[in-house]
């Protein structure tokens, strides 16, 4: 009875020494090493009930009502910035997606591609910080999977998580839904998680004070909805910044939107970077930003709610949504004057999440 | 951001469109050329046309630097990158379209090694990171960004870089203003009413504010040398209405905080030791213009892209339809083009007008094209 108990704790004579060693091809081959590396790096952080069923899915039984999935790849450089690195943000990204239709976000995966070379230090921050994310969101990492790419063929790390999450009954979220009328609020100041990566990129010399706004939104949305379950819309301004995101609800919705430039939060720091890099702060990539739409009537109260919430001080009213069949999205510039905020060309910065 | 806010202040503005609302005489029109595309950009951005009296109207000028740039230059970039080179430019050009539906950014997914870069010591951080490799740079732009290439080659040339050189693209204002004023629209056809210009102001940083005053006189055009906020765009409408209402053609300087009748003379010098004057250069929009750009002079020749490779002479031309020639001369507006917001747009450029936010197309299209919903809505 004892023998196979023995060979079990046999199974890896020695710890893998997180502080020297590199990802080899070995710890994606199926083979001792890999099994060693989950058990001693990603079980060892991410540890919780369905991850220690041990199998290669996760068994849970679905709590009733509709539930929402969203995936979401990551792939920035650098891996560590300002106020972040690609473990949190990988957990944050996807939590938000899924939170933006209202859900209460329930369980993650996590899928890693590991360049060959990589140094496990490295890795194993990144994991940490991303079990710490994840804890601090209360919605586990219940599966996972590891590959590894030969050296020149990644960039390190790549992560791709997925989500999945339930929506409380009554809760109707769409882009689609968004109506004339409706305010605009966002819980606070844009631009800084793009901000971040570009002063962290070694090949521009820049420092500033700005730390990545990465954050999950989940909370601040299931207070936002108790509060005013009349919302009509909510998204993350990620990649396109602002600007795209409220673009592509523009013509989701068959709508117009007018903006107040002076009523956007930004950080003067934010502002002077972007100013020094030619870029429009609309179009810079937020992290832990939310975009809302609701009835003007609730907006205030909206407002406070947002307000009273860690992750939404900074929260402002930004504009309303009109009547418009060609979708324009324009802005009464702080100057005096109105523009367009169209949606982003080409694209201001790659890699940036 | 006291130093930038207090140049784009509501109230200022407001105060500045009722002088010129009261200044501007009813009975005539006035169009200004802005030569410079951050003027343009400025003028967009801010929503300036929206201040500004019906008789008062922008004409677009040339001083995009990635605009003028004719198509054989693009085609020469790729030419060097496809035979092996890491070529470095600025961001603006990637897009740029070259013959056969090309560009620089295409290219590069194709393989060629192009590299985006923020300054003139990218390129040459990635030559010596490169010893084995040739490193071209890919230099474009008017006077503003002359002098940085000028002091990069003097870099290569003080460490031995011997794998870097320089595609030199740099061209110069006075040359282009002079030639539009001279062109048969502006002088005799009069399809171009200008009546007087917004001087560049990065450029007139360097090069001052005395070039302008031979074609000030020569052409009785007014110019006034602003600065590249929106309310110095307005303080100089301004100043530009005073003149011709007055009488006069002057070059006057509203962008005091920066530029000097002289210009900065060590940038100057160092451009001059570097560079020599091309006797003919070919510009998008105004054709072959003579003594509007630079080379590199003989004592610096082994940096010169042009002399250590050999380019294949193209003969690309713009896409057919493409008004970007005519809008460049401000004869055209982008309006006027059948491909604008056809088939020519920001995601998929046809021209150059169309890339950088700084072209007028672009600039119409992102900034402005509501107004052309309202005309015709307003017609309707």
């Amino acid at each position: 009875m004892n023998r196979p108990a023995k060979l079990m704790e046999k199974r890896f004579p020695t710890r893998i020494n997180m502080r020297t060693a590199k990802v080899d091809m070995t710890h994606g081959s199926g083979g001792r090493a890999m099994a060693q590396l989950i058990e001693e790096l990603f079980a060892r952080h991410f540890d919780n009930e369905l991850l220690r069923q041990g199998n290669d899915q996760a068994l849970f039984s679905p709590p009733p009502g509709r539930m929402v999935m969203s995936v979401d790849g990551h792939v920035v450089s650098p891996l560590f910035f300002p106020g972040g690195d690609i473990g949190s943000l990988s957990v944050h990204g996807t939590i938000n997606d899924v939170a933006m239709s209202g859900a209460r976000p329930l369980y993650l995966s996590a899928g890693f591609i590991l360049e060959e070379g990589f140094a496990l230090a490295d890795l194993e921050r990144i994991v940490i910080s991303m079990a710490q994310a994840a804890k601090e969101a209360g919605v586990p990492v219940v599966t996972g999977d590891t590959k590894v790419v030969e050296r020149g063929k990644g960039d390190g790390v790549f992560i791709t998580t997925t989500g999945i999450g339930v929506v409380p009954d009554g809760v109707e979220l769409s882009g689609a839904n968004v109506r004339p009328g409706d305010a605009i609020l966002i819980n606070g100041a844009i631009g800084e998680h793009g901000v971040a990566i570009m002063s962290s990129r070694e090949n521009l010399a820049f420092e500033t004070e700005i730390t990545s706004d990465s954050a999950a939104l989940h909370g601040l949305v299931a207070e936002m909805i108790a509060a005013v379950p009349e919302i009509h819309a909510m998204r993350d301004p990620t990649r396109g910044g602002l600007a795209a995101t409220l673009n592509e609800i523009a013509w989701q919705a068959k709508v117009g939107m007018k903006l107040d430039e002076e009523a956007i939060p930004m950080r003067p720091e934010v502002d002077a970077a972007c100013e020094l890099l030619g870029l429009d702060p609309l179009y810079v990539a937020n992290e832990g930003k939310l975009v809302a739409f609701c009835p003007a009537a609730r907006a205030e109260e909206l407002l406070a709610v947002m307000r009273a919430h860690p992750l939404g001080r900074e929260a402002a009213i930004i504009g309303r949504v009109v009547e418009d069949d060609m979708g324009f999205v324009t802005m009464e510039t702080g100057f005096g004057g109105t523009r367009i905020v169209d949606w982003l060309a080409g694209e201001q910065l790659p890699r940036i999440c | 951001m006291k130093y930038v806010d207090e140049f784009r202040d509501k109230a200022l503005a407001r105060r500045l469109a009722a002088q010129i609302a009261e200044e501007a005489d009813p009975a005539r029109s006035y169009n200004f050329m802005e030569f410079c595309g951050g003027h343009t950009h400025a003028i967009f951005r801010y929503g300036v046309q929206d201040l500004m009296p019906e008789n008062v109207n922008f004409v677009h000028g040339p001083g995009c630097p990635v605009c003028v740039l004719p198509i054989p230059r693009i085609d020469n970039a790729i030419e060097l990158a496809e035979g092996g080179a890491i070529v470095c430019t600025y961001g603006d050009m990637m897009r740029v379209p070259a013959s056969g539906r090309n560009s620089l950014i295409k290219a590069k997914a194709g393989g060629a090694d192009i590299r985006m870069i923020y300054s003139t010591q990218d390129a040459l951080r990635i030559a010596r990171e490169n010893p084995d490799r040739e490193v071209v740079f890919f230099a474009i732009g008017f006077e503003t960004t002359t002098p940085p290439t000028a002091v990069a080659i003097k870099q290569a040339a003080a460490e031995g870089l011997r794998n870097f050189t320089v595609f030199c693209n740099h061209v110069l204002t006075p040359a282009a203003i002079q030639h539009i004023l001279q062109s048969p629209e502006v002088r005799e056809l009069g399809q171009v009413h200008i009546d007087g210009f917004y001087g560049p102001s990065h450029v007139s940083s360097i090069i001052g504010s005395a070039p302008y005053e031979y074609f000030a006189r020569e052409f009785q055009k007014p110019v006034v040398i602003a600065g590249f906020e929106p309310l110095d765009v307005m303080q100089s409408t301004v100043m530009l209405i005073r003149q011709i209402n007055e009488g006069r053609f002057e070059v006057e300087n509203q962008y005091t905080r920066v530029v000097t009748p002289e210009g900065n003379a060590h940038a100057k010098a160092l451009v001059s030791e570097v560079f020599e004057l091309r006797r003919m250069f070919e510009w998008r929009g105004l054709g072959d213009v003579p003594y509007s750009a630079l080379r590199i002079k003989d004592a610096y020749g082994e940096f010169d892209a042009e002399r250590r490779f050999t380019l294949t002479e193209s003969r690309g031309r713009d896409v057919k339809g493409c008004e970007c020639p005519a809008i460049l001369r401000g004869v055209k507006k982008p309006t006027d083009c059948k491909l604008f917001g056809t088939v020519c747009t920001p995601d998929n450029p046809m021209g150059s007008c169309m890339v950088s936010s700084e072209g007028s197309c672009a600039a119409y299209w992102s900034y402005g094209r509501f107004r052309l919903e309202r005309v015709k809505e307003a017609a309707e």
